[in-house]
Formats: structure tokens, sequence, C-alpha cells
């Protein structure tokens, strides 16, 4: 297990490598440069003062130079700083977007999991009979309904014609003035929209996973052995069955994991959430090349890191595995 | 982009769906005046967050807003758009019209105490022309050929040749020396937390939800009487929109179908007050003049005649615009009023093409010369609507004349790389800003022709490059009206562009907000005198 573990930590390092590789060429590749989004088309910028700006950012050299310089920065875990206006570092930039959307992301994991779960279960058990036909209809309507649509309709019911929850943002104004359960009661009434239409949109995939896999870990010769036993149908099903059929679950939660990161654009920007993913899509729109690259590679890390997790977790729990590969091994 | 595109078009829709119940266009009584009282806070709602509160780094719209209230340059332009002095009591031009010479005012205090002197003034000349800062605005500063500041009232900068603009490049903001100098300003703390000499000192900034502002009592004009500008970012216009009905926002722009269609009913106007005045803003529809399509000036003519300003107006901004025939702005001095160019007239239209050899019509009844078709794609940035739906009419129109258009949206940065900068364009749709100052040197002189530069239509006439240089080189207003009137002449009859219309700028205040007062100027330049009556105030 350790000499697993060592070997998948060695491989990731030639990932890593080509991770960087490959990030800096596609925003390389992008046409347009940093430069070009503050200046062009301004009537008071002079060539002159568009290559005074090139030279500041660096952008004159060739790029195996400018390549070597992030990477070399990139192992001392500097991120570099922005090229935007303000000249932050990238990493400043990030740490104040990451715990938004990381605490959000995983409320609705976390509210996914504890929904879908007992909704595929359910679905399996009941086979073919109306709570399974109205729970898929339900779960799929999640994943089938524009979800700034539904957003923006809840919006305007709950807070402009209700008036009883907030619209937008995560605190209201002056909410500094008040005591701290006031201002949690307040942040959680601005999450209550977008937590619910994230975890409804997010039910279908999950569920959908465990009813299948349920309904063929059910049809197995040991449930009917335990069946046969006489154990009772609670037992049978909770006992038995879940644990088997959860395997796939667990997939999901590994690769989940880089998602924990990565925000939604059009959700940030409908519910004015300052999260990664519009601080992701505005750095792409400005060719903030440090931010851009910055975020893709913490993403890529989180992925490997995601990955080997679910590997590691999928042996713990399922024997065949965790024995099968310590023979191959 | 599209997606996000999309999500406004069926927001716009829902939002007309939802708030059509019950509109009736009935004006409210407005209400009482009410006295003038210090207090309350006031919402200013923003798709975009600024990017530095370092004027002199910044060129966004966003950072500009904010920066506009902490600071404060030597002038400014008045309600009726004419310079006045801001930090500048006075100034003198010699008779050469070389040197400027200001007074500077006495008893302004930066907002950390300290005060203001032609130290700053001379820093923040000597900032931007250093060849190290960052910045996009030297170019103005680089014709100066000696600045200095004979004492720390009075500050002296001398031109090598008269230049037009310099009065109005010395608006400015004035940065603080005692802070900045010697330090690298790219690095500096200022650009979070900025320290001016303006009506609003800095109180906070949290990333991507709002920055805060509060009302400096020491200002030199009068404390002013709303104690908080609060900023706020909402990157959706349709949740600015709901924020504004929920109370959430007090200020913000309107689109013009909000305008005209979302904001009617009674309620809401006597929630809110809309105010509309021309922006200083132009679209237009620029023909690559290199192309061989476009070389001869009654095609171009032709185009013109065949477009339907007034329809684009009415199609694509509800009216809330007008017609462009020029690159000032209607009712400002440099606008020639006498000036029309070519009426939609697609018989006028017809025979000009006609004119220019394209005569015969093939099967597809697109006009053909030499067996080559007049087709051309009309390109426009991505995720601007009303520019794509001006395409489209237009499409339309030169579509009845026998001309074919395509038309192709593409993401700003790919547009400039990979089509602008290379001149590989046929037509665009763009709109420029119309600066205070009617210079028009980078956009239209042959001199600025080159890859990357602003003219990029490439139009060259050696009268526009004389009146051009004439109308900068001269103080004489009457003598820089007659170059400018005499411009708008001949780009009528040249029609490099097809100037295509100035839309309205449409911002809505909440009615609790006393003491605006619309001028050509806009509404913001008397904010300080804005009040809330005791009763009314919220925050």
């Amino acid at each position: 297990m350790l000499y697993y573990l060592a070997k998948r930590l060695l491989l990731m390092i030639p990932l890593l490598i080509g991770i960087t590789i490959i990030t800096f060429g596609v925003i390389h590749l992008a046409p347009g440069e940093p430069v070009e989004m503050q200046v062009a088309m301004n009537p008071k910028v002079s060539a002159e003062a568009r290559e005074r700006l090139r030279k500041f950012y660096e952008l004159d050299k060739p790029l195996h130079v400018q390549y070597g310089k992030w990477v070399g920065r990139l192992v001392r875990l500097d991120f570099g700083r922005s090229f935007a206006p303000d000249g932050r570092p990238v990493i400043a930039k990030i740490r104040e977007r990451l715990p938004v959307t990381i605490s959000l992301n995983m409320i609705v994991l976390i509210l996914e999991f504890a929904l879908a779960i007992p909704i595929g279960v359910m679905a399996a058990t009941h086979r073919d009979g109306p709570l399974d036909r109205w729970t898929t209809v339900f779960v799929f309507l999640g994943f089938a309904t524009p979800l700034f649509w539904l957003s923006l309709i809840l919006m305007y019911l709950f807070g402009v014609r209700l008036g009883v929850l907030p619209i937008s943002g995560l605190h209201s104004l002056g909410y500094e003035a008040h005591g701290i359960w006031w201002q949690i009661a307040d942040l959680a009434k601005h999450l209550v929209i977008p937590i619910s239409v994230a975890t409804f949109g997010s039910l279908a995939g999950l569920s959908r996973y465990m009813r299948t896999g349920m309904i063929e870990v059910l049809g197995q010769d040991y449930i009917t052995t335990a069946r046969a036993k006489g154990l009772s149908e609670r037992v049978v099903i909770y006992r038995h069955a879940l644990r088997n059929a959860l395997l796939p679950a667990i997939t999901i939660l590994g690769l989940s994991v880089p998602g924990l990161i990565g925000g939604s654009v059009i959700f940030e920007s409908i519910f004015a959430i300052p999260g990664m993913g519009k601080l992701f899509m505005d750095g792409v729109m400005a060719r903030d090349y440090p931010l851009v690259m910055g975020v893709l590679v913490i993403g890529a890390v989180l992925t490997l890191v995601g990955n080997l997790l679910a590997d590691l977790a999928y042996a713990v729990a399922d024997p065949r595995i965790r024995h099968g590969r310590e023979r191959a091994l | 982009m599209s997606s996000c595109r999309l999500v406004c078009l069926v927001a716009l829709l829902f939002v007309l769906v939802a708030c059509h119940e019950g509109e009736q266009a009935v004006a409210p009584v407005p209400r009482p005046p009410g006295t003038p009282a210090y207090g309350d806070a006031i919402v200013v709602g923003s798709i975009g967050e600024p990017s530095t509160l370092l004027p002199l780094l910044a060129s966004d719209s966003a950072s500009r807003d904010v920066t506009g209230e902490i600071y404060n340059g030597l002038v400014r332009y008045d309600k009726n758009l004419k310079l006045e002095g801001d930090l500048a009591e006075r100034w003198e031009i010699s008779r050469d019209g070389l040197t400027i010479t200001f007074h500077l005012r006495r008893g302004v205090k930066w907002h950390d105490g300290q005060p203001f002197t032609s130290r700053d003034v001379l820093y923040t000349y000597r900032i931007t022309i250093d060849p190290k800062t960052p910045t996009a605005y030297a170019d103005n500063f680089k014709q100066v050929k000696l600045a200095e500041a004979p004492d720390p009232y009075t500050f002296r900068v001398t031109y090598a040749k008269p230049f037009a603009p310099a009065l109005e490049s010395w608006g400015v903001e004035i940065l603080p020396a005692h802070l900045l100098e010697g330090k690298d300003i790219t690095r500096s703390e200022l650009a979070r937390r900025p320290v001016g000499t303006g009506p609003y000192r800095f109180k906070e900034w949290i990333a991507g939800q709002k920055l805060v502002l509060e009302s400096n009592h020491d200002y030199y004009e009068g404390r002013p009487y709303i104690d908080r500008y609060v900023y706020r970012i909402i990157p959706d216009t349709a949740t600015m929109y709901m924020e504004l009905k929920a109370g959430g926002v007090d200020m913000m722009g309107l689109t013009p179908v909000q305008y005209q269609r979302q904001t009617i009913s009674r309620e809401f106007l006597s929630r809110f007050n809309k105010y509309r005045y021309p922006a200083s803003a132009y679209t237009y529809l620029g023909y690559n003049l290199r192309h061989p399509l476009f070389s001869d000036r009654r095609v171009r003519q032709a185009l013109t005649s065949a477009i339907n300003k007034d329809e684009i107006v009415q199609g694509v901004l509800f009216g809330m615009g007008q017609v462009a025939h020029g690159p000032y702005k209607p009712g400002t001095w440099p606008y020639n009023p006498n000036v029309k160019d070519f009426t939609y007239n697609p018989d006028r239209a017809r025979a000009l093409l006609a004119d220019a050899g394209w005569r015969e019509k093939n099967s597809d009844g697109i006009l053909i010369k030499d067996g080559k078709p007049f087709s051309f794609t009309i390109l426009t940035n991505q995720g601007n609507n009303e520019r794509l739906k001006s395409a489209l009419i237009i499409q339309q129109r030169l579509r009845a004349v026998g001309i074919e258009v395509k038309i192709r949206t593409v993401e700003w940065a790919s547009f400039l790389k990979n089509f602008i900068d290379k001149g590989d364009f046929q037509a665009v749709i763009l709109g420029w800003t119309i600066g205070q100052d009617p210079d028009l040197f980078d956009v239209w002189h042959s001199s600025k022709t080159g890859p990357r530069e602003l003219n990029f239509v490439g139009y060259k006439n050696p009268e526009m490059d004389r009146l051009i240089e004439q109308g900068r080189g001269t103080f004489d207003l009457g003598e820089r009206r007659r170059c400018y009137y005499r411009i708008q002449e001949i780009l009528a009859e040249d029609q490099p562009y097809t100037f295509l219309y100035v839309p309205d700028a449409l911002p809505v205040v909440s009615a609790r907000f006393r003491g605006i007062e619309p001028a050509p100027a806009g509404i913001m330049y008397n904010f300080i005198k804005w009040y809330v009556p005791k009763g009314e105030q919220l925050y």
C-alpha cells in the first residue's frame, strides 16, 4: 500500500510539469495580450506607452524565458503578480475568493450527497412505482432547468414580490454593526436561494448512479441469501446492499474535489457572489496570464489529489481492489 | 460570453413578462424638496469592480467612477462642460500660448491632514512621464517642455508649441507626493487604500462585493450632505435591476428597454427618478478604406444612403438616442448643426452604386462588377448586443439595394489581434467615446494609420490633417470651432464611417435623493449637493 502511494506520488511530478507546459502554452496561444486589453482603442495611448507596458510585464522577452521565469517562481510557490492594473499577487487574489467558493461548494456537495443517496436508494427499492417515477421527474427537472433562469425567478418571487429574502450578495448593508448571530442569520438568508438552486441542479447524476447501483446489487445472489436467512428488509437493504452500492459514490466524491475550487461564472454573476469562477473568467477575458495560470495549476493539482484520494478510498472500501492490487504489485 | 448574452436575453424576457401587470404611464406627483440634511448613504450599482484606485494606473470606468469622488484635478468641467478651476483657483495662459500658470487653492488638505501644494502637482507630472510607470496617460504630458513649481501655490508648465488639449490634460487626478515620492507606484498601498483631496475619503473595500467611501468633512467646497457612498458590484444587469426594485441599490444605469417599458408604472415612478441625456459616445460602421470595395467614395456614400439610421435608433435603442452625423455630441460647441450627411434614400444609393460601376445583378439579386458580387462582412465584438442588432438592421437594408452582408462577432481580444491590428477586415461596427476636448488627432490624422494605431480604417486626407493640426494648435475658441465645423463637412462628404447613433445615458436614482439638477454634464457633477431630507433617510 505504501509502495503504491509512493509510486502514485512520484508519477505526479511529470504530470505536473506537463500541466504547467500545457497551461502556459494554451493561454499564450490565445490571441491578444494583456496589454491590448488595457490600452487598445484608447485614444490617449500611444504606441510608445504600449511598449512601456509590454516591457513592464516582460512580454517582450522570448516565450521560453517567460516560461522559465514563471515555473521558477512556481516551484517556490510564488504565483507572481497579476497583470491587472492593481498588480496584486495572484495568490492574494485567489485567497480572497477561495473561501467563499469552497464553503459554498462544500455545502452544496454535502446537501447533494445527503439528498441524492436516499433518493436513489428509495427509487431503487420502489422500482417502477410512483415514488420512483416522481423522484426521477424531480431530479431530471433540476438537471434540465437552466439554473440562471430558475435563480432569476426565485429572486423575483422572494426578493422583489414577497420581499422575504435578499436578492444578491453575501451580506446586507451595514451588517458589521450587528452581533455575530445576526450576521450568521443574515448570511444564511443570502445563501438560501443560491444553495437551493445549485443543489437542485446537482441531484440527477448521483441519484441515478445510486439507483442503478442499488438495483444491480439487489439482484445479486448474496442479497437473495440474506433474504432467505430471514433478515428484515431494512437490514438487507441498509447493511448488505447499500454498502456495496456506495462504491460509485466514492468515485464521484473524488472527482468532485477539484470542482470545489471552481465556481460557475453565470451563477456567481447572477448572485453577485465573489467567487473563483468570476475571477477566472475576468482573468481570461483580460488575458491576465499569471492569474489564469495560477488558477489552472491549482485546479490541476487538486484534480490529481482528488483522483488519488478516490483511488485510496476505493481500496479501503473494497477488499477486492485492495487485495487484487497487492497481488498485482 | 455568448452564454452571458443568452442569460441577459432570457432574463430580460422574463423581467418583461413579470413586470407587465398594471403598468400605467401616469406621472406621479413629485416629492416636495424638503430641507437639506446631512446623513444617509447612496448605494450605486456597478457591473464591474474597480481594478485600482490609483487613477494613473486605471483605465476602466469602474475605477474612474470611484477615484472621481476621492481625488481632484487642477481643472474640471462644470455643469455646462466648460473648464473651471478645481484645485487651481485660476490660471493664466501666456500670450504666445506656450505657458500656463496655475494658481493653486490654499488650505486644501489631503485626507490624512497634510496640506496640498505644488509639490504634489509636480510629483504627479513626473511620475506620469516616468518611463517606468505603466500608465496609459503619459502622452499629453509628453508635450510639456518644462514644468516648475516656483512656490508652494504656483505651478507653471511650458510647451514647445501651443497645444489646445493641454489645459484639459491638467484635469487628471493629483496624487499625494508625501505618500508616494521615492516609492514604487506599482506596489503602492494606495491602489487599495487611496488618499486624495476629494469630497469622499476611502473607508473599506471588500473584494468582489462593495467599496465604501465616507464624506470628507474638511472638503474645500464644504461637507457633502450624503455621508456614505457605497459602490456595490453586481455583475448581472437583471440582478441589479431587481436589487433596485427591492431597495438594495439606489442608483444604476438603465437599458433602453428598461427605461421605455419596465419602469413606467406609477409605483416605480413614485419611488425613483429617471434621467435622460446624450451619452458622450457614438457608434459607427467603419469601412476598411484600403479594401478595394470601399476605396470609392461614391460606394461609401451609397452605403450610408441605403442605411436607415432612424430605424436603428428606434429598433436598437427604443428611441433612446439620436442619429449621428459626425464625431461630436449634438449641442456641444464643436458640433456643427448644419452638417447632415446622407439621409435614407435607397434610390440615391442605387444611382451612386451604378455610377461606381455596380450595375448588373446576379441570379440572387446581388450586384456584380467584373464578375464579383458585392458582398462583405461586418465584424463586431462579442457581447455587445446593440452593435449586433444594428448590424442585423443594416444587413437587411443593404440587401434591399443588392449588397450581401455577412455578420461575424468575435471575442474582443482576438477581434483586435486577428482583425484590426492586421487590417484584415472589411467593415466593423464599433464605438468611440467623445472626449470633452474636440481634438481628433489620434483617430483621424493620417499619421495615425500605422499598425495598432487608432486610424485603423486608413483615412488619409491632407486638408483634414491640416485642420486637425490647426485646431489643436490654438486656444482661440472661434478659430478652433471653424476648424471642427469644416472637419465635419469633410467627413460627411467622405463617409469613411457611416456614423450611426449617439445613445442616451439613462440613470435612475431613488426618489429620496434631492438636489439633482440634470445639465449637459449629466447628473453627477453636483453630487456633493445631493441630500436626503431627515425624515426619509434610510441608513
